[in-house]
C-alpha cells in the first residue's frame, strides 16, 4: 500500500493510494480530489494483462497498464481549446494563432508511445466488424481466427481441421450425431472455463435470425437449424445442438456432412463470450475487458490506425503461440501497402486486393514473393431468363471466345490458372470434370446456329462488374475478344458495390463477373451455390437433375462414388447446361521475408494462422 | 444555423436512402430470408423513410437520436456508433486539416503577394506559373510523386502512417499544395487590384511609405477574396480527404466520408455530412465577420 | 517633349475614336502569351474534333502490343491492353473538355447571377441565397453524381438507345457527371462575387448612380460586375482545372467515364500506379499529364488576358 499526496499552499488537492498484493502487482488505484478540476476515480486490476482506461469528465483519458506505468492522452479539449483561439481572429494574431495550432498540433503527434510489435501484418481493408457470426470478409476472418476459436481450428500446415477447444469427438455409424469432448483446460482469457454451453450459446446465436448473420447457412447442417434461422421453429432447444454436461457436447446433423469437422473451425462457429455480449449488444467488442476463446485478446483497435493482440496466456495451447504482440494495419492502397512492407515497416503483407498486378511481373521473381493455390474461382453468370442468353448455345459460344490465357497472363499476372472448370484444382478428394477451353471456330458455328450468323441481329447486352482496376481491364479485354471473334455488340457496366450486388441479386444484369472462396476443403463448398434453392446462384439456372446428383453425393460415404456424383452434377454446370463459366482460379500471393518470417505454410484455404507465425531476429 | 442543418440532415437523408442497395447487400446473400428481415428491422430500415427520419432526430422512438447528440450506429462498422468512429477518426483529420490549412496560406499569401508586387514582369510569371501547376497536377499524383522520391529513394521521410511529426510533413504538404496554388492567385489578384485603386494612389500622393501602404491599407482588402475563400477550404480540409489519408494510410475522416456513401452506410453518411456542414456555418459566419472587421465599409444591417 | 510621349498621345487619340469593347479586344490580341495560348488551344481543339479522321488507331482496338514504349507508330507507348496511347489521350480531351467547359459554364451563369443578387440584394434575401448555397455544399456532390447514375442511367441508355444510336447511349453516364460537377461547380464562385459586390455597393460610384435615379439592374450590370470581372475570371481559370480533376478523382473511384472511353482525368488516374518503386511505365502518366497541365496552363494565359483586357481600371493603368 502506497499513499502519495498532492499539495499545494498547504491544501491537500488529490490523495492517491495505490495497492499492492504480496507479489508486488499493483491492484487497485484510488483517486480522489478536494478541489476540482481534478477528477476522482478508482482502477481495481483485473489479474488480466491489459490496460484499462479511465475516461475523465473533460473528455481526456488516462490509460493504466500492469506494473502501475500510467499514460494519458488529451484529445478533444485540445481541439476545443483551438477553436476558442480561432475565434478570436484578428490579422494580426492570426500568424500567431497559425504557429500556435502547429505547434499544439505536432505535441499532440508527438504524445504517443507504444511498445513494438513483435509482428506487423498489413491485412486490407478496415474490418467492419470482428463479431465471428458477422465477419464476413476473409482478411477480418484473419484476426478473428486469431481471437475466437471453435472446437476444431486448422492446422497451420495443410488447413485441416485438428483438434480446437475439444480435445476428441465421436461420430455416429451413420454419421449423424456427433459427440465432442472440451478440453479441461479451455478457458476464456479472463479465467472462467468454457462450457459445452457457451458453445450451445454461440450456435443458436449465429442461428437466431436477430443476430443477422449472413453466414448461418454454415450451420444449416445441423437438425431444425434452418427452420430456426428461417423463423418456421421458434424454440432454439429444438436445434440439434444439446449441451450433455459442463465438457460434453452433442450434435445433430441433418444428414450425413463428411464436412462437419472441418466446418467446426470456421470463425462462424467459433465461441463467443455469452455475458460480455448480453451485457453490452454489438459494441460488446469494446468492453474491456473481453474475454476470448483463441489464441490472442484485443489489445486495442483503433479504426484504419491498427488492430492490436496481444498472445493470451491462458489458451489452452498457449505454449506454442509463437509471438506476442501482433498488429494487423488496414490498408485499402495497394501502393501504400506496397511501400510499407518494403521500408519495413510490415512484415507480412496477405491480402489479394493489395497485389499491384501490373507489377506482378517483376515482384514475382522476387525471393520474398510466394505464390500457391487456393479454393477461389473467378467466372462469370449468365442470366439465363434473359434473351438470348437463354438459348444454351449463344452461352457456349460465349464461353468459347474467352481467351482465357490471354487474361491470367496480361492482365491478372499473379500466376492463376485459366479455368475450365468450377471447382479450383488441388483438393485430394475431387477432381473436376473438363469444361470448354478457347474455340472460336466452334463458337462461330453455335452462334450462327443460334441465329446469330457472324453476331447479325445479336441484341447490345451489358457485362456487369464491380468497380476496380482489374475487373476493369477484363471487361475492356472480353469486349473486344467478343467483338472481334463473334462480331457481338458488349457494352461495358461498371457500377459500384453495392449497386453491383442489388442487381446481381435482382437478376438485372445479362452477364456478370462474380466470384466465389471455398468456405472449407470440399466440393460442396462451391457446388451447392447453384442448387435452385440457393440464394446465391442468381442465373435463374434450376435443374432437377443437378440439385439430386449434389444432394446424392453429400449422403454418399463412400469418397469414390461422391467424386463421381458430383462429377456428374459439375459436368452439367460446366459442359451441358453452362450457367456460368469459370475464366480463372485465383493464386494466393503472399509477401514476406522468409529470413525474418517463418512459420507460414500455403494451403488451398489460403489460412495461415496467426499463432504459428514467428518473427526472426534480423541477422546483420 | 439550426434551421439549415435540419435542411442539410434531411435532404441528405433523402438522397441517401434513394440510392440503389441497402448496407446489408453483399457478394453472398444472408442465409436465410427471415434474417435479411431481421437484419432490416433491428435498423429500421423496413419503416417508412419519414419514421425513419423522426426517429434519427429522436422525436420519436428510444432515447437516443440527434436531438440527443447521437448520430446512431454504424451499418458497416457494426461494433461501433457513429459517434465512436467521429471521436477517434474526427481529430486525426482536423489536425491533418489545420496544418494543411496553415501550409497553404504560409506558401499562397507571400507568393501572391509578390505577384501582385511584380506584376507583369518575369517575377510574376514565374509565380504564376509554379501557381498554377500546383493545382493542376491532381494529389493522386503528386502523393506518390513525393513518396517515391523523398521516402522511398532519398529515405527522408516515414513512407505512411500516421503519428509522429515526421509522417505529418508529407500528407501536410500533399493536401495543402493544391490550395496554396488556389491562394497565391486569389491573392494576387486581391492585392493588385487594390494596390490600383484610388485610395492607394491617394496615399501615396500624401506620402505614405509603400511599406505602410501595402500592410497598413492594400493587404487588409486584398485578402478578402482568400478569406472568402478560407471559409469553404477550411470546412473541407477538417473534415478530411479521402486521397490523401487513402494514400497515407491516416486514421481520419475522409476515409469514411467516400467509403460510407458506397457502403449506404446511412448513419454514418449523414453523421458526417451534418459535421461538415455544421463546420462550414461556422466558419462561413467567421467569414462574414471577418469580412466587415477587415474592410469597414461592409456592415450588417 | 521626347517621342515617347508622341507615342502616347497617338494612342490616346486613337483609343478615343473607338469603344472600350474595341479597345479591349486590341489589348487582348496584343499580348503574346495569349497568341501562343490561343493558337495552340485551337489546335487542339482541330485535331480533338478530327482526330477519328486522321487516326490509324482505334482508342479501343486491344493488341498484342502490351506496355510500348514510345516508337515511331506509337508516339505516346501503348497501354496494357496495347491500345495507342496517343489516340486515347485525344479521345479522352473531348470528355475533359466538355466537363471543364460546362463546368465553367454553370460556375459562370448560376454562381455569378446568384452571388450578384444576393451581396447587391443584401438583407435577408441575401442570407437566404447564402443559406441554400451552404445546405448544397454541405451535401457531397459524389451523392448527387451516385444517385443520379443508379436512378436514371438505365432509363436514359434505353431512351437514347432507342431514340438515336448505341454510341449515343454510351454517353448516357457522361450526362450525369455534368449535372453532378455542375451542381458543386458554381457554389464557390457565388460566394465570392457575393462577397466582392457586398464590399462594392457601398463605393461611392455605387452611391452616385444611385442618386442619379440609375436603375438595380444598371448599377450591378454596368457599375458593379466590371470591377469584379478580374476576381471573376482568376476564380473560372481555378474552376475548370478543379472540374477536370475531380472528375478524375471520380474516375480514381469508379465513378467516372465508362470503360472502355477515357477523359484526361481517367488516364491520369490509371497512370497514378505506375508511380512505384520497382518499375515505371512512365509514358502512361507522362503524356496525359502533359497534356492536361499544357492545356490548362494555355487557358489560365487566355484567361490572364482577358482579365487584363476587359478590367475597367486597366486603362489608367497602362
Amino acid at each position: 500500500m502506497s499513499q502519495i499526496t498532492l499539495k499545494s499552499n498547504a491544501t491537500t488537492r488529490v490523495t492517491t493510494t495505490r495497492s499492492y498484493d504480496n507479489l508486488n502487482r499493483l491492484r487497485s488505484i484510488r483517486s480522489s480530489a478536494s478541489v476540482s478540476p481534478v477528477a476522482s476515480f478508482n482502477y481495481i486490476d483485473r489479474d488480466a494483462n491489459q490496460p484499462l482506461r479511465v475516461d475523465l469528465a473533460d473528455g481526456s483519458f488516462w490509460i493504466y497498464e500492469y506494473g502501475g506505468r500510467v499514460s494519458s492522452r488529451k484529445r478533444w479539449s485540445e481541439v476545443f481549446f483551438g477553436i476558442r483561439i480561432l475565434t478570436s481572429f484578428r490579422i494580426s494574431q492570426c500568424a500567431l494563432t497559425m504557429v500556435l495550432w502547429l505547434t499544439f498540433f505536432l505535441l499532440v503527434g508527438c504524445s504517443r508511445s507504444e511498445p513494438k510489435a513483435d509482428l506487423v501484418i498489413i491485412n486490407g481493408a478496415e474490418p467492419g466488424t470482428l463479431d465471428p457470426a458477422l465477419v464476413t470478409v476473409q482478411a477480418d476472418s484473419r484476426i478473428v481466427r486469431a481471437l475466437f476459436e471453435g472446437l476444431t481450428r486448422l492446422d497451420p500446415k495443410t488447413a485441416n481441421a485438428i483438434p480446437g477447444l475439444a480435445q476428441r469427438w465421436e461420430i455416429s455409424p451413420d454419421g449423424i450425431n456427433y459427440t465432442f469432448y472440451l478440453r479441461t483446460n479451455a478457458v476464456w482469457s479472463t479465467g472462467e472455463p468454457i462450457t459445452a454451453a457457451d458453445v450451445v450459446y454461440s450456435w443458436r446465436r449465429v442461428l437466431d435470425p436477430i443476430t443477422g448473420s449472413e453466414y448461418a447457412g454454415q450451420l444449416f447442417f445441423i437438425k431444425n437449424a434452418e427452420d430456426f434461422s428461417s423463423g418456421k421453429i421458434k424454440d432454439p432447444a429444438q436445434v440439434g445442438v444439446k449441451a450433455i454436461d459442463a465438457r460434453t457436447l452433442q450434435v445433430e446433423l441433418v444428414s450425413p456432412t463428411p464436412f462437419f469437422v472441418d466446418l467446426c473451425a470456421f470463425q462462424t462457429l467459433a465461441v463467443v463470450p455469452r455475458q460480455t455480449i448480453e451485457k453490452f449488444g454489438d459494441r460488446w467488442l469494446m468492453a474491456t475487458p473481453l474475454p476470448t476463446s483463441g489464441a490472442y485478446t484485443l489489445e486495442f483497435w483503433h479504426l484504419l490506425d491498427k488492430i492490436r493482440v496481444r498472445k493470451n496466456p491462458r489458451h489452452w495451447d498457449a505454449a506454442n503461440i509463437q509471438n506476442n504482440l501482433v498488429d494487423f494495419l488496414p490498408s485499402e492502397s495497394a501502393m501504400t501497402a506496397m511501400n510499407l512492407y518494403q521500408a519495413g515497416q510490415a512484415d507480412i503483407l496477405w491480402d489479394k486486393n493489395l497485389i499491384p498486378a501490373d507489377l506482378m511481373d517483376v515482384l514475382g521473381q522476387r525471393p520474398d514473393c510466394h505464390r500457391y493455390n487456393y479454393l477461389g474461382t473467378f467466372f462469370m453468370r449468365f442470366n439465363i431468363l434473359k434473351k438470348p442468353f437463354d438459348d444454351v448455345r449463344v452461352r457456349k459460344a460465349l464461353a468459347m471466345t474467352i481467351d482465357r490465357k490471354r487474361i491470367v497472363e496480361r492482365i491478372t499476372r499473379s500466376g492463376e490458372e485459366p479455368a475450365t472448370h468450377f471447382v479450383p484444382g488441388g483438393m485430394s478428394i475431387y477432381t473436376s470434370p473438363p469444361g470448354y477451353g478457347y474455340d472460336p471456330e466452334t463458337a462461330r458455328k453455335l452462334l450462327a446456329e443460334a441465329g446469330f450468323p457472324n453476331g447479325k441481329n445479336f441484341p447490345p447486352f451489358q457485362y456487369l462488374f464491380k468497380a476496380g482496376e482489374t475487373d476493369k481491364q477484363i471487361a475492356v479485354e472480353l469486349q473486344a475478344m467478343w467483338r472481334e471473334q463473334l462480331g457481338i455488340p458488349m457494352e461495358i457496366r461498371q457500377a459500384e458495390s453495392k449497386v453491383y450486388y442489388t442487381s446481381l441479386h435482382d437478376m438485372d444484369y445479362d452477364v456478370g463477373r462474380s466470384s466465389w472462396i471455398g468456405d472449407y476443403n470440399d466440393p460442396n463448398t462451391f457446388l451447392d451455390m447453384f442448387m435452385s434453392n440457393n440464394g446465391n446462384n442468381y442465373t435463374g439456372w434450376k435443374n432437377a437433375k443437378y440439385d439430386e446428383l449434389v444432394r446424392e453425393g453429400n449422403r454418399q460415404m463412400d469418397p469414390k462414388k461422391r467424386e463421381k456424383i458430383l462429377q456428374q452434377a459439375e459436368t452439367l454446370l460446366i459442359h451441358d447446361d453452362l450457367p456460368i463459366t469459370p475464366i480463372y482460379f485465383y493464386a494466393g500471393v503472399l509477401f514476406y521475408r522468409t529470413n525474418e518470417v517463418e512459420g507460414i505454410h500455403y494451403n488451398l484455404l489460403d489460412e495461415h494462422p496467426i499463432f504459428a507465425i514467428k518473427k526472426l531476429k534480423r541477422k546483420t | 444555423m439550426f434551421p439549415v442543418l435540419l435542411i442539410v440532415s434531411s435532404i441528405g437523408f433523402v438522397l441517401i436512402r434513394s440510392m440503389p442497395g441497402g448496407p446489408f447487400d453483399s457478394e453472398r446473400k444472408p442465409a436465410s430470408a427471415e434474417i435479411e428481415r431481421n437484419l432490416k428491422a433491428k435498423f429500421h430500415l423496413d419503416e417508412p423513410l419519414w419514421k425513419q427520419y423522426l426517429r434519427y432526430l429522436g422525436v420519436t422512438g428510444d432515447a437516443s437520436g440527434l436531438i440527443r447528440g447521437d448520430l446512431g450506429p454504424s451499418l458497416k462498422y457494426r461494433n461501433h456508433t457513429v459517434n465512436d468512429i467521429l471521436k477517434q477518426c474526427l481529430p486525426v483529420s482536423m489536425t491533418l486539416g489545420a496544418m494543411s490549412f496553415c501550409f497553404a496560406m504560409f506558401t499562397g499569401i507571400p507568393l501572391g503577394c509578390y505577384m501582385a508586387l511584380r506584376r507583369g514582369q518575369w517575377g510574376d510569371h514565374l509565380g504564376g506559373f509554379i501557381a498554377m501547376l500546383s493545382f493542376c497536377v491532381p494529389n493522386i499524383v503528386i502523393a506518390p510523386l513525393l513518396i517515391l522520391w523523398l521516402a522511398v529513394k532519398l529515405h527522408l521521410l516515414p513512407v505512411a502512417l500516421w503519428g509522429s511529426p515526421s509522417q505529418m510533413i508529407l500528407p501536410t504538404i500533399v493536401l495543402g499544395l493544391y490550395f496554396s496554388g488556389r491562394i497565391a492567385r486569389l491573392m494576387r489578384e486581391g492585392l493588385s487590384t487594390t494596390l490600383h485603386s484610388e485610395f492607394v494612389t491617394t496615399a501615396r500622393a500624401k506620402g505614405v511609405s509603400e511599406t505602410a501602404i501595402l500592410w497598413k491599407h492594400a493587404f487588409r482588402l486584398g485578402i478578402l477574396p482568400v478569406v472568402s475563400y478560407s471559409g469553404p477550404l477550411l470546412a473541407d480540409l477538417l473534415t478530411g480527404s479521402f486521397v490523401v489519408e487513402n494514400i497515407f494510410q491516416i486514421p481520419g475522416i475522409g476515409v469514411f466520408f467516400i467509403n460510407s456513401i458506397f457502403n449506404r452506410d446511412h448513419t454514418m453518411t449523414v453523421g458526417l455530412v451534418l459535421v461538415y456542414a455544421a463546420l462550414l456555418l461556422i466558419l462561413n459566419m467567421l467569414v462574414d465577420l471577418s469580412y466587415s472587421l477587415l474592410d469597414r465599409r461592409v456592415r450588417y444591417e | 517633349m521626347s517621342s515617347g510621349s508622341s507615342t502616347l498621345s497617338a494612342e490616346r487619340i486613337s483609343a478615343a475614336r473607338s469603344s472600350p469593347n474595341q479597345r479591349a479586344w486590341r489589348r487582348f490580341l496584343r499580348s503574346k502569351p495569349v497568341i501562343i495560348s490561343g493558337i495552340f488551344l485551337l489546335v487542339l481543339l482541330t485535331l480533338v474534333f478530327l482526330w477519328p479522321l486522321i487516326s490509324t488507331y482505334k482508342p479501343d482496338a486491344t493488341t498484342d502490343a502490351q506496355f510500348k514504349p514510345p516508337t515511331s507508330t506509337h508516339w505516346f507507348g501503348t497501354d496494357v491492353h496495347g491500345r495507342d496511347l496517343l489516340s486515347r489521350t485525344f479521345y479522352g480531351a473531348r470528355i475533359s473538355l466538355l466537363v471543364g467547359a460546362v463546368g465553367a459554364m454553370v460556375s459562370l451563369l448560376i454562381g455569378v447571377t446568384w452571388g450578384a443578387v444576393a451581396g447587391y440584394v443584401g438583407g435577408r434575401t441575401d442570407n437566404a441565397m447564402m443559406r441554400a448555397v451552404d445546405i448544397l455544399y454541405a451535401l457531397p456532390s459524389i451523392i448527387f453524381v451516385i444517385v443520379l447514375k443508379s436512378a436514371f442511367e438505365k432509363d436514359l441508355k434505353t431512351f437514347l438507345g432507342h431514340h438515336f444510336s448505341i454510341i449515343t447511349a454510351s454517353y448516357a453516364s457522361m450526362v450525369f457527371l455534368f449535372i453532378g460537377l455542375g451542381a458543386v461547380s458554381w457554389l464557390t464562385m457565388a460566394r465570392i462575387v457575393r462577397g466582392q459586390v457586398l464590399s462594392l455597393r457601398s463605393r461611392n460610384f455605387v452611391e452616385a448612380s444611385k442618386a442619379l435615379g440609375a436603375s438595380h439592374t444598371r448599377i450591378l450590370f454596368k457599375h458593379i460586375l466590371p470591377n469584379i470581372y478580374g476576381i471573376i475570371i482568376v476564380y473560372l481559370t481555378l474552376t475548370v482545372p478543379a472540374i477536370i480533376l475531380y472528375e478524375s478523382f471520380l474516375s480514381y473511384l469508379g465513378l467516372g467515364v465508362q470503360p472502355p472511353q477515357a477523359s484526361w482525368g481517367s488516364l491520369i488516374a490509371e497512370g497514378t500506379q505506375q508511380i512505384n518503386s520497382i518499375r515505371i511505365y512512365w509514358w502512361l502518366i507522362v503524356f496525359p499529364g502533359a497534356m492536361l497541365a499544357t492545356t490548362l496552363l494555355a487557358l489560365n494565359f487566355l484567361g490572364d488576358g482577358l482579365r487584363d483586357a476587359f478590367d475597367p481600371r486597366s486603362d489608367s493603368r497602362k
